[in-house]
């Protein structure tokens, strides 16, 4: 399985570097004849946007090009207009400005060099911010994908009314973190929530669910890996249908039980898809969670929900503390190109491609 | 014989299968029951779990934080972002797959190193930016900084690659430019492509919530998410009815857009070719 999903909603990170690492490694294989294009083509059109060139083979550009020297740039310009102004430019300020500290209106600007980025690993909220996200998206990770992955084995068949059942089983997509973080505010009211009321009469306990530390956690991660549980399945489900029938067929002929043909044969090759969903909740995670905090604790109680991302929120637009909330941007940013590096540096190695 | 029938017919994955559907949109379920309920039966003791037919908390949602306005707001954000989006990255894509020009690397790096850009990365100078431009509480403010992507531009660019050399060849020897090929020929030919960006961007922009927070101040301004954020602090000891109406509303947009979608969408993904 070559890397077949470019698209992924909204979030297009990590499939698309590794995508492009691997035109390069199949430009090196030569280009392909005409007939096999077609067939590229053909399937392109039938499946929109996703394939997987099929023997690997992949192209940077068209075979056949336009002659015009300046149009292309003239092309190009409105995306890198936008890109330059709005996205490289304001990343290089947030950097300038994590080495100065700033008066609340930034009137006063103090060159302190990493002085800020000391105060922050020297913090005790920003460290315990540092660790409740940990906490968070490790759990976000772990719950999501175990879930996720079982409902789309479950949905991967082909029984009577399959369509209706995946329909009901992705809409969850749609979903926002606001409306994830209402619902599950609701569910776990203390007077009203039904979750609150069924959980107290299964184990007669009625803890205060959001005004107590931990618990608000659980609350809140519940929350988040249920919003995400959409686009999981969707990209799972993706992932099995592209794992050949015969390989299977062929291990039941041989005596492999279900059990068996899904941990030998389905897991593993179904890992580059589990490796870059792993990737793209953590991302989720740490960035795209901002509204479920935002909407649900406020980072309450007692900063037990306040993440890295709902901290520089504060930072940034509570405290009005520029240069602090600046750096804790290029801390952030470190994660991302982390996380980036990771997926970059194990597309092709580790994780089984057919 | 009982046996065979259950076994012929899949039984027990049908049932588990409703099961699952029923857990995971239980949340949804749960909120539309108490969006009909009056605040008598919301706050009863042991809950009422079934609907009640209070539906004037759709109404009172709707006035209470003039969500006809801020439905108004995320829509139109969503479509021009959606279309500007469209326009800049489909030029882009055809820039890097249709021509050969200097530093075509260099400058498709760069579109990639996007990637790496999230809001959160500069969102101190990204405001003060959008500020001096006078865009605060503007569409202006909620549009721009959304419209040049990396996502869109892999996406068509990824697309136009397998539309084979032979239909630019043929539309060179009609004396078809390069404009007129890529507005009358490529763009037509990318409709499930399309279909799968209009998904992937109205949701993406409809479900935005941490640059509208800031970026907007004014009542009229605000988007859908934002007022279900006002929905839960309005209310001095939370009426769930109004606020799961409230909430409801705002999820039906992005839903109609999926479930009409879907087919192409899913196409995209590769669910409906035949093995």
């Amino acid at each position: 399985m070559s890397q077949p999903f470019i698209a992924t909603f909204g979030f297009p990170v990590l499939s698309d570097i590794s995508w492009v690492r691997s035109v390069h490694l199949h430009d090196a294989s030569g280009s392909s004849g005409k007939g096999h294009l077609f067939k590229v083509w053909l399937k392109g059109e039938i499946s929109g946007i996703s394939y997987a060139y099929p023997s690997g083979r992949s192209i940077m550009e068209s075979k056949s090009i336009y002659p015009h020297k300046v149009l292309p740039y003239l092309l190009l310009a409105p995306s890198f207009v936008i890109i330059g102004y709005f996205l490289f430019y304001p990343t290089f300020e947030t950097f300038r400005l994590s080495l100065f500290r700033l008066g609340p209106f930034g009137i006063r600007k103090l060159y302190v060099k990493f002085g800020n980025f000391i105060d922050l690993f020297t913090s005790a909220d920003y460290l315990q911010s540092f660790k409740i996200s940990f906490l968070f998206s490790f759990s976000v990770v772990v719950f999501g994908l175990g879930v996720s992955l079982a409902i789309a084995v479950l949905v991967n068949r082909k029984i009577r009314g399959i369509n209706f059942y995946r329909a009901a089983l992705i809409w969850p997509y749609a979903l926002s973190p606001a409306i994830a973080g209402a619902l599950w505010v609701f569910l776990f009211d203390s007077s009203a929530g039904y979750l609150n009321y069924f959980i107290s009469v299964l184990f007669d306990v009625k803890p205060k669910w959001l005004t107590s530390g931990s618990l608000a956690l659980v609350v809140v991660t519940a929350a988040a890996t249920w919003k995400n549980l959409g686009y999981n399945i969707i990209l799972f489900l993706a992932g099995l249908q592209n794992i050949p029938d015969d390989i299977k067929e062929a291990a039941r002929i041989d005596g492999a039980s279900p059990f068996q043909v899904f941990w030998k044969i389905t897991f593993p090759l179904l890992s580059p898809m589990t490796f870059f969903l792993l990737v793209m909740n953590l991302i989720y995670s740490y960035f795209g969670s901002f509204g479920l905090i935002h909407v649900m604790t406020e980072g309450g109680p007692a900063n037990s929900t306040n993440i890295l991302i709902y901290d520089l929120y504060r930072q940034a637009f509570i405290n009005h503390n520029a240069g602090l909330a600046a750096a804790e941007s290029m801390i952030l940013f470190a994660l991302v190109v982390i996380l980036t590096g990771l997926q970059f540096g194990t597309s092709g190695r580790g994780v089984h491609y057919q | 014989m009982i046996r065979t029938f259950v076994k012929k017919y899949h039984i027990f994955t049908h049932i588990t299968l409703i099961t699952v559907i029923l857990i995971v949109g239980a949340p949804v379920i749960f909120g539309f029951i108490i969006s009909t309920q009056s605040p008598i039966e919301v706050f009863s003791y042991p809950p009422k779990l079934t609907p009640g037919s209070h539906f004037s908390n759709y109404q009172k949602a709707w006035k209470q934080v003039n969500m006809g306005r801020m439905m108004f707001n995320s829509a139109y954000c969503a479509i021009m972002v959606g279309f500007g989006k469209f326009i800049i990255s489909v030029l882009a894509a055809f820039a890097f797959t249709h021509f050969k020009f200097k530093g075509k690397q260099f400058w498709f790096l760069l579109i990639l190193i996007t990637l790496m850009l999230p809001i959160p990365v500069r969102i101190v100078p990204l405001f003060e930016i959008v500020s001096d431009l006078k865009w605060v509480d503007t569409y202006w403010g909620l549009i721009v900084p959304f419209l040049a992507s990396a996502t869109g531009t892999f996406l068509f660019r990824q697309h136009f690659l397998t539309i084979p050399s032979e239909l630019t060849d043929a539309a060179k020897i009609d004396g078809c430019g390069p404009i007129r090929f890529l507005f009358q020929i490529l763009i037509p030919l990318s409709k499930n492509t399309i279909c799968a960006f209009a998904v992937i961007e109205f949701v993406y922009i409809w479900n935005q919530y941490l640059w509208p927070l800031i970026v907007v101040n004014s009542d009229h301004m605000k988007v859908v998410q934002i007022g279900i954020k006002m929905l839960i602090n309005t209310e001095a000891m939370n009426n769930w009815g109004v606020i799961m109406a409230g909430v409801l509303i705002a999820l039906i947009p992005p839903l109609i857009v999926f479930f009409v979608m879907q087919k192409s969408f899913m196409r995209g993904f590769g669910f409906m070719r035949e093995k």
